[in-house]
């Protein structure tokens, strides 16, 4: 074996910068998803490997549900800071006060509802691409998207009708209200994500990190207690050594109990692991398609 | 037909350790609501409602699965013939393919379209799972009728290594662990042949080629160094890059030298094809994207706009020719004509029918076209990613063909000195 030869990470880095450069070079206007979770730190990173010395090229977007844990938000403002990068934050509660995001009755979840909040950003800021920090081995209809993921005027995606990704040639055209997703990290697992973080040196929030907190049993979860989840009479509260596996809303991400403390004690702990990344989520335990219908509507 | 690849798939994730227990208990809460009470190992990959629903695969599904050896990705394609397009989606890049045959039928036409495919895109390594053994009493006869039906047609395509494997991917006989109904089988299984088999470089270190993706030129740098910054950026497509290096930009064939290659970690001394880096040349010439840098040297590229390719048709509309196309080759982009079909292939005989009338959806021909503009290619045998292009349909923007280049009869001319800077 030759000395040319690259590693799995790096095969899936020049992997990622080819596809954020293919967006720059094919788009007018992109916008690139960061919330502050672990998948989006990579792509901005990606995102400083593809364009630096400039300035990136296209302004970070995050839709806040207003249930986003506030560790999480601290962590995605001062990075936007620390990289001289455009932040826009579009909210859910902006969204449900104009009129065009609506609960239904007793609807507590903001999941659905980030959807149109979603949209209409797209819509404000007419963006024609949207690079996300989604990965295929997530879940299994994710497993059926593109790398340039088509999104008809309605924001919907076809899952029957999707284009053919050929090689490394991507078809990036559109006619004016259609949209385009892009997913660099298609192929990452969430290993690589950790080991890329590692191999990087990338920061990332503490709630990754075991720390204490005041948790309730429900559903077969440890949810964290806060104003949003408030204990029921007849739960008992206890205080865990807990971290976060993977970040939704405060209000639907369930607490892994752990002793792990670095980076590294982190990937040793997923490697061991017998559940899924998407295991704590409940939001897409609710039906063996729950993913599958929110993407067709426009979500991620 | 069902010939049993999601369940081959799903044993191959179950019996390697790679699922995970709440993916279990999902396939056990559907085995409940649909299955009967029986765990269906293609749900793991069939991820689509509608593919659930009808039992079949329509579009590709990536898996993940690393063992202590290697890390894996599998394309779960579509084997049925609506869906080539799909396959040739999941297939375009792979170092392996496994093709599966139900032992009761044989050798059908799918069988002999997948293989085909295989070739034409050049994947280096073929397994023919011979699957449902259970089901022909573990028979070696059947087994060697099988791979003698193969070997009839194999010599006549160009692929470098082919195993064959017989297996029960229901029972998990070969797949991952050895069978002990087939002992006359001497291995490998099929888990350890993807441990062990060599996938050489699969990418072309003769003859660099840089095309170019996008310029890089800060716009406000605080920096004064950067002021004059003015980097090239793309993914290495072939060959190795040194600083120093005398280069040719194209169309314009200038010749220059590589100052500086830029990457986010700090300059290196030389880069190779995959690699995404930043050029700074000497001269400050007129270089965009869709331009394409290249050595020079004696392994210059192709340049034309008369092209010959084979090409899988992906759309219900028929190729016309004298239709306009956008076709979009590295990240250049171009109108093309398609100017003859030369000839349609038979799949089921191998024949080449000559002048057919249009190529219809997954039909496989080879076709003449002409470029608004020159393009600079290498045939797709010795460059994958400089030898192919896909064809866009203007207007509705469907992805309609994937092509794969010919060799080119003419390199490109440098005037000599005419060019030099």
């Amino acid at each position: 074996m030759s000395i040319y030869h690259l590693d799995h990470l790096q095969y899936l880095e020049t992997e990622a910068i080819h596809i954020m450069r293919e967006v720059a070079g094919e788009f007018e206007r992109p916008a690139l998803l960061f919330s502050g979770g672990k998948d989006s730190i990579c792509l901005l990173r990606l995102a400083e490997k593809a364009f630096r010395p400039s300035e990136l090229p296209m302004p970070l977007l995050n839709i806040d549900t207003g249930h986003h844990f506030p560790e999480l938000n601290t962590f995605r403002d001062h990075r936007a800071r620390e990289l001289g990068a455009r932040l826009i934050v579009r909210t859910v509660d902006d969204a449900i006060a104009r009129g065009i995001a609506l609960p239904a009755p007793g609807e507590v979840s903001r999941n659905r509802l980030q959807i149109p909040t979603l949209l209409a950003a797209i819509e404000e800021f007419r963006l024609d691409c949207c690079i996300g920090g989604a990965r295929r081995d997530e879940e299994k209809a994710r497993a059926k998207e593109r790398f340039f993921s088509f999104r008809d005027s309605f924001g919907q995606w076809d899952p029957k009708n999707q284009r053919p990704e050929i090689w490394n040639l991507y078809n990036a055209r559109l006619n004016p209200g259609e949209n385009m997703r892009v997913f660099p990290l298609s192929n990452w697992t969430e290993q690589d994500v950790w080991e890329y973080i590692r191999r990087e040196k990338l920061a990332v929030p503490t709630i990754y990190f075991s720390h204490r907190r005041k948790c309730v049993r429900r559903l077969g979860q440890w949810l964290p207690v806060n104003e949003l989840v408030p204990p029921k009479p007849a739960e008992q509260v206890r205080e865990l050594v807990v971290r976060v596996r993977t970040i939704g809303d405060i209000i639907s991400t369930g607490m892994v109990e752990s002793p792990a403390d670095t980076i590294d004690d982190i990937i040793t702990e997923i490697a061991a692991a017998r559940v899924t990344e998407r295991g704590s989520r409940a939001d897409d335990k609710s039906s063996e398609a729950a993913m599958e219908d929110r993407k067709k509507a426009g979500y991620f | 037909m069902d010939d049993g690849k999601s369940t081959l798939i799903g044993r191959l994730l179950y019996d390697s350790k790679s699922l995970m227990e709440d993916q279990l208990e999902a396939l056990e809460r559907s085995a409940d609501i649909t299955g009967g009470g029986q765990v269906n190992l293609a749900n793991l990959t069939d991820g689509l409602r509608a593919e659930r629903e009808q039992g079949i695969t329509i579009d590709v599904a990536y898996r993940y699965f690393a063992t202590p050896r290697r890390k894996f990705i599998i394309a779960d394609t579509p084997g049925h013939i609506q869906y080539t397009r799909n396959m040739v989606t999941g297939a375009s890049a792979a170092n392996l393919s496994v093709v599966l045959v139900d032992a009761r039928a044989g050798v059908i036409e799918q069988s002999r379209r997948h293989t085909y495919l295989t070739a034409l895109l050049r994947i280096p390594h073929l397994v023919v799972a011979v699957n449902k053994m259970d089901l022909v009493g573990w028979s070696e006869a059947r087994f060697l009728e099988i791979r003698a039906e193969f070997e009839k047609f194999l010599p006549r395509l160009d692929i470098k290594d082919v195993k064959f494997i017989p297996m029960s991917a229901l029972l998990g006989d070969n797949v991952v662990d050895a069978s002990a109904n087939m002992s006359w089988h001497p291995g490998p299984t099929l888990l350890q042949h993807l441990e062990t088999v060599h996938i050489g470089s699969d990418w072309n270190l003769n003859g660099f080629r840089l095309p170019v993706q996008w310029v890089n030129r800060p716009n406000t740098p605080t920096n004064p160094q950067l002021h004059d910054f003015r980097g090239l950026s793309g993914q290495i497509a072939g060959g190795i890059v040194r600083t120093g290096q005398k280069v040719m930009v194209l169309p314009g064939g200038q010749i220059t030298t590589v100052k500086e290659i830029h990457t986010y970690d700090g300059p290196v001394a030389e880069a190779f094809c995959p690699q995404s880096v930043t050029l700074l040349l000497e001269h400050d010439l007129d270089v965009s994207r869709g331009n394409m840098i290249v050595a020079w040297d004696h392994h210059l590229p192709g340049a034309s706009s008369d092209l010959r390719a084979n090409v899988c048709w992906m759309h219900s509309r028929p190729l016309q020719p004298g239709k306009k196309y956008w076709l979009k080759h590295t990240t250049h982009s171009v109108q093309a004509v398609v100017t003859g079909i030369d000839h349609r292939l038979n799949i089921s005989t191998f024949e080449e029918e000559p002048s057919p009338p249009g190529l219809g959806l997954n039909d496989i021909g080879e076709i003449s076209l002409r470029t608004a503009a020159p393009i600079f290619f290498d045939g797709y045998e010795t460059n994958r990613l400089t030898g192919s292009f896909i064809l866009i349909e203007p207007g509705s923007h469907a992805t309609v063909a994937a092509g794969m280049l010919f060799p080119p009869t003419e390199v490109v001319r440098a005037e000599s000195t005419e060019f030099v800077i």
